[in-house]
């Protein structure tokens, strides 16, 4: 049901999206007008018209070939595809980590470091360890795009596992001693009360490991040799940018709704399922 | 009936680590349907001695026995109920599934839950509340629910730490009455922690006074007002000597009142 909040809120974003346009093209001709080299020479190549690149989607992207906005949204949905098993990959072996991290001070302390350290090696440098590690085409046994999830997980893990062990720990104590009063087993006090109690700090690190598994999947892509995809289709377009930019810009945009659709989801997902006092309420 | 008595404490000491001694050599016996208050200024180690005999921590020294077996025996065996100064609901739940709690962890079947979930909003007079999310309910609604809670499963006892310390003075003696109801019906034994001596007058059969650090047992006081109490007996004479008897207890124990 449309509601006044609702309305106000298309409002707000289709005002923020003209001001956004207005400064683009505003930048755009001051800078053509007056012919700025600082920071950067505006033209056509650093700064399409933006009716450019969204007429761009609407044009072949090769000679009779499909509209470009076809190509893309079938490379979204197989980098979707990709990004949406590493997201679960990531949640999953991210929570996992948290629950044995918290069933002792010494693992946390041990073990935290790694995993912060894991995060601080470029997922490039990963990339051809799992490769040709798992994929089947070495010996493994995924295929190309289920190592590009893995590799999305890779980076959608860390922010679970931080959240996740702050959630777990965030339990009441004297919660944990009604627990204890009712004879609970440590994994009964995980799955009726530390879990629940982690939900809204679970769902504030879905919220930013959701966009980095479609960056994850993104980047990995060109090392596993996959082109179908979105970071297929970037690669592509860099080598025409300097020729036609609009296209790579197309893309760029495609990406970014992929990301804020994802990022989406799991803000209606927290509301579904997350209950708690309304003063708490992000 | 047995006449095994339903708390045992010899010579129970702790001393937390960093040196803190908060019990010394605590001997306490509540017998089956007593409800014995312990009193005494804040760090005196009532609170403590409370979580000794729900075996949440272990004494430094002596021994706690609840049934007549070790306290965590009792523990595993579920014999008591705990409720503590905050009601501890879990928000994610609704009012019937927090009471519902301790009995899905006996391994209750639904139906069963359901009929139990029912007989104690009766009780807590919470009809029409089960449904309730914790945070739309007053506190001392809130602390019905955490009562009704504890005793869902029938334990023979029950640990109270201050639990109506939080909630303002009409609240306060409104619940104090529904307690004593709620304690003749049930039959249970109550084992009480506060630092309001008139509530401890008011409830209890035995009221525990406790010194300063290093918590000990100073004196224990009868209160014989009869049964069952009526609001009316706070205003009587004798209630009044009794407040009396514990406050000089409390100053002896070395609080200042």
């Amino acid at each position: 049901m449309p509601t006044r909040a609702a309305a106000e809120r298309i409002g707000t974003f289709l005002a923020v999206l003209g001001v956004l346009w207005g400064a683009w093209e505003g930048w755009r001709w001051i800078g053509s007008h007056y012919h700025l080299t600082w920071p950067f020479a505006v033209n056509d190549t650093t700064m399409p018209h933006l009716h450019r690149i969204i007429q761009a989607l609407f044009q072949p992207a090769q000679a009779n070939g499909p509209s470009l906005l076809h190509v893309l949204l079938n490379a979204s949905a197989f980098t979707a595809k990709e990004a949406v098993l590493g997201f679960v990959l990531g949640g999953i072996g991210g929570f996992a980590i948290a629950v044995v991290l918290m069933q002792s001070r010494f693992l946390e302390r041990g073990i935290i470091p790694y995993v912060v350290a894991s995060q601080t090696i470029p997922l490039l440098a990963i990339a051809p360890m799992v490769i040709v590690g798992l994929e089947s085409k070495f010996g493994g046994t995924l295929s190309a795009w289920e190592c590009v999830s893995v590799l999305a997980a890779y980076l959608t893990f860390f922010p679970v596992t931080i959240n996740a062990l702050r959630g777990l720990q965030s339990a009441d104590p004297r919660a944990v001693e009604l627990m204890r009063s009712y004879a609970a087993s440590r994994w009964r006090i995980l799955w009726k009360l530390q879990a629940p109690a982690s939900l809204p700090y679970l769902f504030s690190a879905f919220r930013i490991a959701a966009p980095l598994a479609i960056v994850g999947a993104i980047i990995s892509e060109p090392s596993a040799s996959i082109q179908g995809g979105l970071g297929g289709a970037i690669v592509n377009f860099n080598q025409y940018y300097s020729i036609e930019p609009q296209e790579l810009w197309a893309t760029n945009v495609i990406s970014a709704l992929l990301g804020i659709a994802f990022f989406l989801v799991i803000v209606f997902a927290e509301r579904a399922i997350v209950r708690r006092a309304p003063e708490q309420l992000a | 009936m047995s006449d095994t008595p339903v708390v045992e404490l010899k010579a129970v000491s702790k001393q937390f680590r960093g040196g803190t001694v908060a019990l010394q050599g605590i001997d306490l016996t509540v017998e089956p349907r007593e409800f014995v208050s312990l009193i005494g200024p804040s760090g005196c180690g009532k609170s403590t001695l409370l979580r000794v005999i729900g075996d949440l921590i272990p004494p430094t020294e002596g021994s706690a026995s609840v049934n007549g077996k070790t306290a965590g025996r009792a523990r595993r065996d579920r014999d008591y109920g705990i409720v503590f100064q905050q009601a501890v609901l879990y928000d994610w739940r609704t009012v019937g599934k927090n009471i519902e709690l301790p009995l899905e962890m006996l391994n209750w079947d639904r139906k069963r839950r359901k009929a139990r979930v029912a007989e104690m909003l009766d009780l807590v007079e919470l009809g029409g509340f089960e449904g309730h999310h914790p945070w739309q309910l007053s506190g001392g609604m809130q602390q019905r629910v955490a009562i009704a809670r504890a005793l869902s499963f029938e334990p023979a006892l029950l640990l109270m730490d201050e639990p109506f310390g939080a909630l303002d003075e009409m609240t306060r003696e409104r619940l104090n009455s529904e307690l004593l109801r709620i304690w003749a019906e049930t039959g249970s034994t109550v084992v009480f922690v506060t630092h309001s001596i008139p509530e401890a007058v008011f409830l209890s059969t035995r009221v525990v006074v406790m010194s300063a650090r290093p918590g000990r047992i100073a004196e224990v006081i009868d209160i014989d007002l009869p049964q069952p109490r009526t609001s009316a007996m706070r205003e009587d004479a004798r209630f009044f000597e009794l407040v009396t008897r514990v406050r000089e207890a409390l100053i002896r124990g070395g609080v200042e009142v």
